[in-house]
Parts: structure tokens; sequence; C-alpha cells
């Protein structure tokens, strides 16, 4: 069978267009790297989803805990303690576990019935797990830079009659993001690594459709050799990151346009900042 | 444990609860939170140590022992760890599985045969005549070797950054006084570095503690493994037969987690405060305005 038929065959297969069984003998490079890549659609999906929602979650959360109103700060410091303190793979036992509890028939609100099988995928209930941790994580370090906004930008800003929405749009969300980008890079980073527990936290792979490492442990299962696969889905992830380090880098500048020789290039360290 | 609990069927209320809590198996339950607190508590010098020596190396005048540090550290960037914690323990079991076969077995009868990793039996490791806690333990010092791993590759990103962070200054100081490179590094440097290096690697404490639960990727009976075993539906043929608990136990792990960063962090807090007491820092200038003013 050629690359380019396996490429075919399997290139999809995690979201289950191809081949309906996984191969199970005469396991060749080509086959590795064709199904390994199409668990990286599982990867990037709940990476970008989770990036994006957990983005306008984490605003809310760190204005909250910025707030002086206690009733506001209270919660949200209680919601980041809990997503930070805990570790993302009992999150998702948690979560798995809780969800398969709910009534299978739907739940009946105000005679409406709501589904909710669907809860219990991965594709919505890992999902799910993610927004909130990364949530969590990003509102911390959106926290810190709101904090660190200068008190002159402030007033700047009351001098021209800024106020409310216009000066939170304009002045200080802006600078936010612009102090707390290369801490947020990281942290994008890592919510892509952390992608990989999915699979591993009791949220079954439906018809084995699952992520990356599930089929790069599948065939370090099969083969008894783990030095093939596992290189395979490392290769993969470097690319990844390398691709998030150069677009988060993009925004970066954009960030800092206006401050010449500010915009230093994103240097990674991983996960010491969280 | 009890007397009365020889008959859980004619039990109920908070006597059942009581001695289902006391069971057999929640013993060995309660006994692998024992085995978490042990991974930490050896892994965390194993992987300074590995850490260090690392950070050491990368800053070597040496160029091949420079590239070996600074790979070390560089490979867990980019990389999830637990790709490392499903292939770290699998390949050094085969290594070790390998040299052993090369002494103990025939050197003409490959390893690979096929889709199979084959040795004869006097090289398996552990050996099948072994008891059950050997192959235990056997487990859990591969868990440890692959947490020493990873967290070593951090550690030595944390120190070496520290180890940079030290003023160029006092380095050169001490080479105009005639000092050797060794004498450098152990007076000067060494001392020095862990104000630098505090943050990064309490940090990398947190950061460990929340990693632990994945010892059950790698098969040891942690207290996943007992949760979700625990937790399950039991049916009336178990001596203490309930629903689906499952949500329960992770809730519990969940507050155990909770607990160890809470406590981690107030003593992190602490130690930061007495490293930082009297030193010319920031940190140390405000806590002697604080004290002025009160």
């Amino acid at each position: 069978m050629s690359c380019a038929q396996t490429i075919a065959d399997y290139g999809l297969r995690a979201i289950g267009i191809g081949e309906r069984t996984l191969p199970r003998s005469d396991f060749d490079l080509c086959q590795q790297f064709a199904l390994i890549g199409s668990g990286m659609i599982w990867n990037i999906y709940f990476g970008v989803l989770a990036l994006a929602v957990g983005f306008v979650l984490a605003t809310a959360l760190a204005l909250a805990k910025a707030s002086g109103n206690p009733w506001l700060r209270r919660p949200a410091e209680a919601f980041i303690f809990v997503f930070r303190g805990s570790p993302l793979f009992i999150q998702f036992f948690l979560a798995y576990s809780a969800l398969v509890l709910l009534p299978k028939a739907g739940l009946t609100i105000l005679g409406v019935t709501i589904p909710t099988g669907w809860l219990t995928r991965a594709w919505a209930g890992a999902l799910i797990v993610l927004i909130l941790n990364t949530a969590a994580y990003s509102a911390e370090i959106f926290h810190g830079g709101l904090r660190n906004v200068p008190k002159g930008d402030l007033e700047a800003a009351e001098a021209y009659g800024l106020t409310g929405w216009r000066r939170f749009r304009r002045i200080v969300w802006p600078t936010m993001l612009r102090l707390s980008w290369p801490a947020y890079t990281n942290e994008a980073i890592f919510l892509f690594h952390a992608t990989t527990l999915v699979f591993f936290s009791g949220f079954p792979a439906i018809r084995q459709m699952g992520d990356s490492l599930y089929y790069a442990s599948y065939f370090a299962d099969k083969t008894f050799n783990p030095f093939v696969a596992y290189p395979i889905v490392a290769g993969y992830f470097i690319l990844l990151t390398l691709g998030l380090i150069a677009l988060f880098g993009v925004i970066n500048r954009r960030l800092n346009r206006h401050l010449p020789g500010a915009a230093h290039r994103l240097k990674y360290r991983p996960k010491l900042i969280r | 444990m009890f007397a009365q609990c020889a008959d859980p069927k004619a039990l109920d209320g908070l006597a059942w609860m009581l001695c289902y809590l006391t069971s057999g198996t929640h013993r060995l339950f309660y006994l692998s939170f024992g085995t978490v607190l042990l991974l930490l508590a050896v892994t965390a010098p194993i992987a300074l140590g590995m850490g260090f020596a690392g950070a050491m190396a990368a800053r070597s005048r040496l160029a091949p022992l420079r590239w070996l540090g600074k790979t070390y550290a560089a490979i867990v960037r980019g990389v999830p760890d637990i790709i490392f914690f499903l292939f770290v323990p699998i390949a050094l079991d085969q290594g070790f599985e390998w040299l052993r076969s090369r002494v103990y077995c025939d050197p003409s009868v490959p390893v690979r045969q096929g889709n199979e990793f084959v040795v004869c039996a006097a090289a398996k490791l552990p050996q099948s005549t072994s008891p059950e806690w050997v192959h235990d333990l056997y487990g859990i010092a591969l868990a440890v070797v692959a947490f020493s791993f990873v967290f070593g590759a951090f550690a030595a990103n944390v120190l070496y950054g520290a180890m940079q962070a030290v003023p160029r200054a006092q380095l050169e100081t001490a080479e105009a006084y005639g000092m050797t490179p060794r004498q450098i590094d152990r007076r000067i440097l060494i001392p020095q570095m862990w104000t630098y290096a505090l943050p990064g690697l309490s940090n990398l404490w947190m950061i460990l503690i929340k990693a632990t639960p994945l010892l059950f990727l790698l098969g040891v009976e942690d207290i996943v493994y007992w949760a979700r075993e625990l937790g399950g539906s039991k049916t009336s043929t178990y001596a203490y037969p309930h629903g689906d608990w499952r949500v329960w136990y992770f809730l519990a792990l969940l507050v155990f987690y909770l607990l160890m960063t809470w406590v981690s962090q107030r003593l992190i807090d602490r130690l930061s405060g007495a490293l930082s007491r009297g030193q010319a820092t920031m940190a140390g200038e405000s806590m002697r305005k604080a004290g002025a003013a009160a």
C-alpha cells in the first residue's frame, strides 16, 4: 500500500472519515505519521476553542478579581483557587464522573427537555473543563497585567475625558494584554500540551477516534516499541509549539507597535510561571 | 477491622458508612496517599540534583558537555510532559531488559522479533518468581525516574536562569581575587543563586504536586486508581453494594490536592519572607519599612 493511499485512509481517521479499523499488523512509518497526525486535529480543536472562549472568560474573571466589590471578587478568587490549585487530570475525572450521573433521558427544566448525553462526550465535556481551567490560569495572568497598568496612563485617559467602558476598551484592556502577553503565550502553549490528557482521563475515545497521544500509545502498545510513535507525536508538538510562538509573536508586536524597541522576541519559558 | 463490621448487610446508616470507610480496600486507598507523598519526597531531591547537574553542564566550558546540558534543559520545551511519562518508563524497562538479555541470554537471539519484544526468562525485570511487592516497587521506581527526568529538566531551566541572574560583578571580583572557577562556583555562585531560584523552584514544586495523579498513567495503583476502583458501582454480590460514587471519590481527591497546594503556598510565602528579611532587595526594603512604620 502506497503512502498516499495510507494518508487518504487514515489522514482524517480521528474525526471518523476513512478506514473504519485501525491498522493491526505490519505497521509502517507512514501509517504512524498519518494516524498520529490526524489525532492532532483533536489537540488543535480543544486548544483553539478553549483558548478562544477561555480568553473572554479570563478577562471577565480578572476584572472581577480586581474589583472592589466583594460579591464579585470572592467568587472569582474561589474559582481561580480551585482550578489552579488542583490537577487538571483530577478535574477531568471529576467532571466526567459528575456528567455521567446526569439523567440519561435529559434534564427537564420548565417543561423543556434538554438532552445531556452529549456532555459526557470528550468534544463537549473535556472542552468545558479545558475552558474553565485555562480561564483560571489566564485570569491570574491578566489580573497581574491589570495591576501593572501604569497610573499615568489612567490619569491621561481621565484628562482626555475617557471613562467607563471607553477607558477600559481603549486604554486598560490593551495595556493589560500587552503586559501579560509573554506569560499568556506560555499558558497557551501549556494548554495545547494539556489537551493530550483528555483521552487518558475517563472520556472515552468513541470508535477509536482519539487525539495524537491516544494513537501514539496505541502504536506503542501494539508494537512494544516506544521509540517510534512517541518521538513522532513529540515532533508534531514541537512544530505546533513553534507555530504558536510565531503567531503569538505577531500579536505581541502588534500590541507593542506604539513602543519602538519594546517588543522583545517572545521567549518561551516552559510552565515555570504557571 | 471492627467486630461489628463482620456482617455489613445487617448494618445501616452511620455504622454502615463507618465500616465501609474502614474496609480492607479502603485502607489500601488511604495507603496510596502515602505513595503520592513518597513519590513527592523522593522525586523532589532527585529532580533538584538532576536540574543542578543540567544547569552546571549548560554553563560548562567544554562544548559537548554544554550542548548536553542545554539539550536536556530544552527537551521539555515544546513537548508535553505526558509523552515523557509514557515514554521514559517503557524505554527504561526495555533498555534494562535488553542489557540483561545480552548478559544472561543467548546474544544471537534478537530481542525485537516482528512486533514483539522478547527476552529470555533470566533477563526479565523484575523476575517472574519475585514477590508482588517487588513488582510494585519496580513500577514506582520507574515512575520516580520518569518524574525526576522531566522535573529535572524544568529545574535545570530554573537553576540555569538563577545562575545567570547572579550579578556578573560578583563573579568578576572573585576572579580578580584569584579564585579558581571551581572556587567561584562553590563560594560565590551557588550560595547566591538560591534567592533568584526560589520563585521558580516553588512554582515547580506546585507543578510537581499537580503532576502526581499522572502516576495512574504509569500503571501504579495510586489514588486515582483506587478512586476509580472503589467509586464504581458495586452490585449486591459485594459486601458493600452502592451506586456510582466516583464523583465523591474524585471530589475527595480534589480537596486533597487543594489542601496540598494551599499548605505549600503558605509555607513558600513564609520561606520567601524569611529569605528576604534583611536583604538589599525591594522585598527586603519594603519589609524594613513596614516594620519601621508599625
